[in-house]
C-alpha cells in the first residue's frame, strides 16, 4: 500500500466519566496548535461541560457526518473527510465508540487505524472499562457488563498511554455541583456507577493498568524481555493453550488467559476438540456457543484450532506436548450442574496427563456481598 | 450470589473496632505524586488552591518551590503567602505563623526538604504533621524519588544521591494522593543532565514513572481495602494480583519461583510463599524446607506459616481471608486417574478454590 509511515497514537487513559481526558486532550491540542502544529479536532463530545467547550474554542473541528438508521439522523466521525483533510495531529474523543449501523466501520478504534495507517496521528480518550481483558474484573467490580471493549493489542499499538488521574472525591464533588452530568442523572449515576469504593477499585484497576503500559513500553520496547517469560534455564518462552468449549464462561477464560500471556509476552492458542475435527457435528446450541468464543478469541488475536479426537483430555496433551505447550488453561469444573461431573473429570485426566506441564485453572469471580 | 460465610480474623475484628471509634480527627492530607520535577504537579497544585479559594475557602500557601515555571508564579500571585522562615542561610516553612494563621487548607509545594539546623522540625514532612495535627487541610506535592523505600533502587537507577526523604508510610496515611502523569517530555528530558544520552534518560523516566505509578495504585488499594472492610465486604475486589505459593519440603520450588517471579514482576503483584506448619517433620524434611523458604525469599516473597491440621484446608482459608487471585501448587505425587481421586489434596483445592485461579506445577 503507501509508503506513509503509520502516526503515532496517544490514549488518555481515565477511571470514569468526568475526570478531564477529554479537556486534557483538547489542552494538547492546543498546545501543539500554539507550536504550529497542524491539528484538527475529529470528534469531541462535550457533555455541556463548559470547561471542555471552552478548550475546544479556536481549534478546527471536521464536521461529523450524518448518518440515517431506521428513520432518525445520527451523526458519526467523519473518517473519509479527516482523511481528505489529512492534518499532522486529529484529536478524537471516545474511543471505544460504536458506530451506528450503515457506518463503514463498526467501531471508532478501527477508524482511527485508517486514520493512523495514513499517518495521521491520533490522540484520543478512554475509560479502563473498556479495556477487553478487564472485562470480568470490571464486572465483578460494577456488577456492569461493558459490551463497547477495546482489543488490548489496539491499545498495545499506542505509543503512549497517560493516565488521567482525579481522586474520586474530587469527582464525586464534580458530579454533585453539575459539572460533569446534568443534577437529575448525576444522582442517578452516583447510585450505580459512581458509587465510591466502585470509583477507588477502578482507579486502582487503571493505575495498574498505567503503570504496565509505562513499564511494557520501557522494557519492551527496545530490548526483549529478561527474566520473565523464561523458565529456569533462562530460554524457555511460555506457550499457553486455551481449552474452547460450550462452556458459558469460556470466554472469562480466554480474556484471562491472554491478559496473562500478553504480561508474560507468551504465545497462546486456543483449543477446541470435536471428534470429527470440525464444527459441522455438535448440536445446533454448542456449535454457536464454539463458534462464538473462537470468534472472540481470534478478534483479539489469539490463534485458533478446531483438534480431531475422540478424548478431550488425550487429544489436548497430545497437542500440547507436540507444540511445545508450557501452560494449559481450563475453566474451573462448575459447582452443581448438570455436567460438573464430566467437567470435574476432564480437569483430573488433563492435570493426570500432562505432569509436565503448568495447568491454570481458572475460576468465576463472585461479585461481592456486604454483610 | 453466593458469598463465603467465614469467621472474621482477629485483626479484621480490631481494625472494624478501631473504625467504629470516632478517632481524632487530624486535619485533611492531599497528595500530588510526580515521577520527575516538571511533570506540572506545582501548576496542578496551585490551581486547585485557585479554585479552592474562589469556592470561598480559607487557603494560603505555606511553602513553594524556588525556581517555578510562569504560570506557577502567575498563580501564586493572586494567593496568600506564608514566608519561608529564615534560619542560618537556609529557608523553612513558618510553622508557627500558619499556625497562627490558621487556614482552612494550606498548600506546602514540596514535602522533600530537609529543615536547616536549628528547626522546629529536622524534615518538612514533620513540619507538615504538625499543622495536621493542628487540624489544617494541607495538600502539599512530591516526587518518587524522594520516598525513603525507594531511595536506594532510585539511587542506582539515577546515579545520584538522594538527600531528603519522606517514609512511604507517612504518604499512605493520605486521604487522598493523585498522580500527576505525563510521558516523558523533551523538555523533561532536557532539564536535568544535558551530557546524558536520551535514551538513558528516558529509561530512567519510564521505571520512575512506572514506579510512582504503582505507589498510587497501592495507596489507592490501601483505602480501598480500608473502605470493603469498614463495610464488612470480605471478598476482594481482585484490582490487585496476589500470588499464594504453596511450600512443602518436598516441593519443587524452582519453576513455581520463576513463574510468580515473573507474573509479580509484570503485574506488579504481591507474593506470598506459605507453609502449613507439620508437627513431626524430619531434621532432612526441616532443612530441605528451610532451603525452600530461603528461595522464596530470594525471589522477594513473604513468607507465612500456617496452622492447622489440613494443609488444604489451612492454605484456602488463608487464601480466602487474604485476597489472593492466584494459588500456585505443585502436582500431587501420587498418580493414577479417576474420580476416587478426588480426596487428594490437589482436587480438593480445584473444587474449593472458587474465586482464585490454581496454577498447578510439574513435579
Amino acid at each position: 500500500m503507501s509508503e506513509q509511515p503509520r502516526g503515532k497514537l496517544k490514549i488518555f487513559m481515565g477511571y470514569a466519566a468526568g475526570v478531564g481526558k477529554t479537556y486534557k486532550m483538547l489542552e494538547e491540542a492546543q498546545d501543539l496548535k500554539a507550536r504550529g502544529v497542524d491539528v484538527v479536532v475529529g470528534y469531541f463530545e462535550s457533555h455541556g461541560r463548559q470547561d471542555t467547550i471552552a478548550k475546544a474554542e479556536g481549534l478546527e473541528l471536521v464536521p461529523r457526518k450524518k448518518i440515517i438508521y431506521r428513520d432518525a439522523t445520527f451523526e458519526e466521525m467523519d473518517t473519509e473527510a479527516i482523511l481528505a483533510r489529512h492534518p499532522q495531529v486529529a484529536a478524537i474523543d471516545e474511543f471505544p465508540h460504536t458506530n451506528i449501523p450503515g457506518s463503514d466501520r463498526l467501531k471508532r478504534w478501527e477508524d482511527v487505524l485508517v486514520l493512523l495507517s495514513d499517518g495521521i496521528e491520533v490522540l484520543t480518550t478512554m475509560n479502563i472499562q473498556h479495556l477487553e481483558s478487564l472485562n470480568d474484573q470490571v464486572w465483578h467490580i460494577t456488577g456492569v457488563r461493558v459490551r463497547e471493549t477495546i482489543p488490548d493489542w489496539v491499545v498495545q499499538r499506542a505509543d503512549e498511554v497517560v493516565m488521567i488521574d482525579l481522586t474520586p472525591r474530587a469527582l464525586l464533588h464534580r458530579l454533585e455541583r453539575g459539572v460533569v452530568y446534568s443534577r437529575e442523572k448525576a444522582a442517578r449515576a452516583m447510585e450505580n456507577f459512581f458509587r465510591e469504593s466502585t470509583l477507588v477499585a477502578l482507579r486502582e484497576l487503571a493505575l495498574r493498568q498505567a503503570a504496565h503500559e509505562v513499564e511494557h513500553r520501557a522494557v519492551w520496547g527496545d530490548a526483549p524481555p529478561e527474566t520473565d517469560g523464561s523458565g529456569a534455564n533462562g530460554k524457555r518462552i511460555h506457550k499457553i493453550l486455551v481449552h474452547v468449549t460450550a462452556d458459558p464462561r469460556t470466554a472469562m477464560l480466554i480474556r484471562r488467559a491472554k491478559r496473562l500471556s500478553d504480561f508474560l509476552d507468551a504465545d497462546c492458542f486456543a483449543v477446541a476438540v470435536q471428534a470429527s475435527g470440525d464444527l459441522n457435528t455438535p448440536p445446533e446450541s454448542e456449535r454457536e456457543a464454539l463458534n462464538r468464543h473462537l470468534n472472540f478469541a481470534r478478534n483479539i488475536h489469539i490463534e485458533t484450532l478446531v483438534l480431531e479426537g475422540e478424548d478431550a483430555a488425550t487429544t489436548l496433551v497430545d497437542f500440547a506436548r507436540r507444540n511445545e505447550i508450557t501452560q494449559i488453561f481450563l475453566v474451573r469444573p462448575p459447582d452443581r450442574r448438570r455436567f460438573a461431573l464430566l467437567s470435574r473429570n476432564l480437569v483430573q485426566k488433563i492435570v493426570a496427563l500432562a505432569k509436565d506441564m503448568q495447568i491454570v485453572i481458572v475460576s468465576e469471580r463472585d461479585r461481592p456481598v456486604a454483610q | 450470589m453466593s458469598s463465603e460465610l467465614r469467621r472474621k480474623t482477629p485483626e479484621e475484628l480490631l481494625r472494624e473496632i478501631q473504625a467504629e471509634e470516632p478517632a481524632p480527627k487530624l486535619g485533611y492530607l492531599k497528595i500530588f505524586l510526580g515521577y520527575a520535577s516538571g511533570v506540572g504537579k506545582s501548576y496542578r497544585m496551585l490551581d486547585e488552591a485557585r479554585r479552592r479559594k474562589e469556592r470561598g475557602q480559607d487557603v494560603v500557601i505555606g511553602a513553594l518551590q524556588d525556581k517555578a515555571a510562569p504560570e506557577v508564579e502567575s498563580l501564586a500571585r493572586r494567593l496568600e503567602v506564608v514566608a519561608f522562615l529564615r534560619i542560618d542561610g537556609g529557608t523553612a516553612v513558618d510553622v508557627n505563623a500558619i499556625l497562627r494563621r490558621h487556614p482552612t487548607v494550606c498548600f506546602i509545594d514540596g514535602l522533600a526538604y530537609n529543615n536547616p539546623p536549628g528547626s522546629r522540625h529536622p524534615t518538612r514532612w514533620e513540619d507538615v504533621q504538625e499543622l495536621l495535627n493542628a487540624r489544617i487541610k494541607v495538600v502539599t506535592s512530591i516526587n518518587i524519588q524522594y520516598i525513603s523505600e525507594l531511595r536506594e533502587q532510585v539511587e542506582q537507577l539515577t546515579g545520584k544521591q538522594v538527600q531528603a526523604t519522606v517514609p512511604a508510610s507517612f504518604v499512605k496515611t493520605a486521604d487522598e494522593i493523585e498522580i500527576v502523569d505525563a510521558p516523558p517530555q523533551e523538555s523533561i528530558a532536557h532539564t536535568q543532565e544535558e551530557e546524558m544520552d536520551i535514551d538513558k534518560r528516558r529509561r530512567q523516566l519510564s521505571k520512575l514513572r512506572e514506579l510512582a505509578l504503582v505507589l498510587a495504585a497501592d495507596v489507592v488499594d490501601f483505602q480501598l481495602q480500608q473502605y470493603l472492610e469498614q463495610h464488612g465486604i470480605r471478598q476482594p475486589l481482585g484490582t490487585h494480583e496476589r500470588l499464594l505459593v504453596c511450600i512443602t519440603p518436598r516441593t519443587n520450588v524452582r519453576e513455581m519461583l520463576d513463574t510468580a517471579r515473573g507474573i509479580a514482576a509484570r503485574f506488579h503483584a504481591d507474593l506470598i510463599a506459605a507453609y502449613v506448619n507439620q508437627p513431626e517433620i524430619s531434621g532432612s524434611d526441616k532443612a530441605a524446607l528451610e532451603e525452600r523458604l530461603d528461595l522464596a525469599r530470594a525471589v522477594g516473597a513473604r513468607i507465612e506459616i500456617l496452622g492447622g491440621t489440613d494443609p488444604a484446608s489451612a492454605i484456602m482459608e488463608f487464601a480466602k481471608s487474604h485476597g489472593i487471585t492466584q494459588l500456585f501448587i505443585g502436582h500431587s505425587q501420587r498418580s493414577g486417574i479417576g474420580p476416587r481421586l478426588w480426596g487428594n489434596p490437589v482436587d480438593r483445592l480445584i473444587q474449593e478454590a472458587r474465586g482464585m485461579d490454581i496454577r498447578i506445577f510439574p513435579q
